[in-house]
């Protein structure tokens, strides 16, 4: 990848970071772990790959976003204010009442928001019926949904692997944001779900990996899923949960709380210090 | 009431055929029934237009709702079991809660199912969709009516729950008839008891009519076809201006017609209203008819009812 490009989405990304952050900590409730786990891939999709537009969210032609792991909202909602979707301000409002901004994406309230998602394994069934409309009515876009590791446990995953596959759905890509950390624990502890790869590979897909947290690594598995060969694509990307504020990495128990006031001003300092390492480069 | 019988789900297989050739957007969705919902009628018109998602109801729904944002009209069945009680959920957050524009036609509603039994026979369906906001129910009750309300869900913009039965019944509407979403019809005019019926119940309410009509008690018919949103205007003037109620439902007592009814009487027009109804129990296996006649679903259990509590 062009190593300016590469630069320019880092530093996006760490902004995507302070405003998930800010997001959560305003709304003292929320998913931080799993929003920061994905920042640099939902940063590579909505600021490099899709073809969207904030000025015409609805346009039959758009590539479609579903975050099947819905809880993860605030990461899509950070990279929507920061596209202009709407405003930024809005974030501050996320998961209060009155607020466009719900604890799961709504469709219907949020401009951007292709499919009303939150209940775990049905964001991907969506992804399969959209990415089929795509196909009868010859429509080039590409559907992208993301799953959690821990998702992928939910048995409809399988039945829509299984329906992508046999209507040979090459326009849907699902990413599965394996940070092994659920929240009760570790995955591979509370119920294995690898191998993943073999999984999908058995359920007919294509299969890539990438390491989640460097841009060169996301956008070489982007690339593959350029080769259509009639079956879908899965990239597993192999994420750190809490990715980039140093006390939640790789600790399950900020799955799904907020940081205090505190906490939020060490995570804004880690996340400052990124900045200014990037600002140097 | 014409001689003819005809299944309301062979009816909506018709219907969608027919559907087809005048709207391109329509799909079809079914989940390994095509042959047994009726769906498989649209399949042999319109292969192109038709998907089998194999028998996995929760990612069938899913996908149609995907599909519906594409500009695709989905209609996706199973038997009422598997669509509203399998997949109430992925029906209640990926449908209902966006309100997308997808149609639910469920077959084998209710005991007339008959020999596959209780795990098949599904009393609970009406009640499920009923607490999902926006969701629009209809339950028509012959073959000309399930025919209309197949092309009027298809003109809704929203999520419609359709509930079609196994058991071929009478057609009771003539071809005058005009389906009118949300609006009940007074197939009988009466002023001493009114029975409110739904599906199939309907043509047995007509056939109760006659006999009571014979002892004396005029008798009112309102066939509910959209049990949501329900016609509050016709269920408070039969409160007003009849001694009783009486529903009649292939389905149970709780949450079905007999509740939609009595949650309107009771805030409108406070007044008495007995069911006809599954009593809080499940099916059993049996002949469609003969079930029908053991769980009081007929023309005598009705006037039993009414003579009961006149």
């Amino acid at each position: 990848m062009d190593s300016k490009i590469k630069l320019a989405l880092e530093k996006q990304a760490n902004e995507i970071r302070k405003d998930i952050v800010t997001e959560v900590y305003n709304a003292k409730s929320g998913h931080p772990g799993g929003s920061l786990s994905l920042a640099d891939t939902i940063t590579y999709l909505y600021f490099y790959k899709m073809n969207i537009d904030a000025n015409d969210p609805k346009n039959p032609d758009r590539d479609r976003f579903v975050l099947s792991k819905g809880h993860t909202a605030p990461a899509l909602y950070a990279c929507l204010a920061e596209k202009g979707f709407f405003d930024k301000s809005e974030l501050l409002k996320l998961r209060k009442v009155g607020s466009m901004l719900q604890g799961h994406p709504d469709m219907k309230g949020t401009p951007g928001i292709d499919m009303s998602t939150g209940s775990l394994g049905q964001g991907i069934s969506t992804a399969v019926g959209m990415a089929l409309g795509g196909k009868i009515s010859n429509k080039t876009y590409t559907v992208y949904t993301v799953l959690g590791d821990g998702e992928i446990q939910e048995g409809q995953v399988w039945e829509a692997a299984m329906s992508a596959a046999h209507y040979k759905l090459d326009n849907l890509i699902a990413i599965v944001d394996n940070n092994n950390l659920q929240i009760d624990g570790k995955v591979s502890d509370v119920m294995s779900v690898y191998p993943i790869t073999d999984k999908f590979r058995a359920f007919g897909w294509n299969v890539t990996t990438c390491d989640a947290h460097n841009f060169d690594s996301i956008d070489e598995a982007f690339e593959k899923t350029k080769e259509k060969n009639g079956k879908p694509w899965v990239i597993v990307q192999k994420s750190i949960k809490g990715k980039g504020v140093s006390f939640m990495e790789d600790n399950a128990s900020w799955h799904g709380s907020a940081p205090n006031e505190e906490q939020y001003l060490i995570a804004m300092n880690d996340l400052e210090k990124i900045s200014i390492e990037l600002e140097a480069k | 009431m014409s001689d003819i019988k005809i299944a309301t789900r062979e009816s909506y297989g018709n219907a969608l055929a027919e559907l087809g050739k005048v709207n391109p957007n329509v799909v079809v969705f079914d989940a390994d029934l095509a042959g047994a919902t009726k769906t498989g009628i649209f399949k042999k018109a319109f292969p192109e237009r038709f998907f089998d998602c194999g028998i996995a109801e929760s990612n069938m729904i899913g996908m149609a709702a995907g599909i519906s944002t594409t500009g695709k009209i989905p209609f996706v069945s199973s038997f009422a079991m598997f669509a509203a009680g399998r997949a109430f959920e992925q029906i209640r957050n990926s449908i209902g809660y966006p309100h997308l524009n997808v149609k639910i036609g469920a077959t084998h509603a209710g005991i007339s199912v008959g020999e596959d039994g209780a795990t098949h026979q599904c009393n609970e369906d009406i009640a499920l969709m009923r607490t999902i906001p926006g969701m629009v129910i209809i339950n028509p009750c012959d073959d000309v009516e399930a025919k209309q309300a197949v092309f009027a869900a298809s003109e809704y913009n929203g999520p419609v729950y359709m509930r079609f039965g196994r058991l071929a019944v009478p057609v009771v509407n003539d071809d005058k008839y005009k389906f009118e979403l949300g609006k009940g019809v007074t197939l009988k005019e009466g002023n001493n008891v009114t029975l409110i019926a739904t599906g199939l119940m309907v043509a047995r309410a007509l056939e109760a009519a006659k006999v009571l009509e014979e002892k004396g008690i005029s008798t009112r018919v309102i066939n509910i076809h959209t049990i949501k949103p329900i016609d509050k205007d016709i269920i408070i003037k039969a409160a007003n201006e009849t001694d009783l109620i009486v529903t009649c439902e292939e389905h149970n007592v709780i949450g079905g017609l007999y509740s939609a009814v009595t949650e309107v009487t009771s805030q409108y027009a406070p007044s008495k209203v007995i069911p006809v109804a599954v009593m809080d129990t499940f099916g059993k296996s049996g002949n469609a008819s003969e079930l029908l006649n053991v769980f009081g679903l007929n023309a005598d259990g009705i006037i039993n009812k009414v003579l009961e509590n006149i």
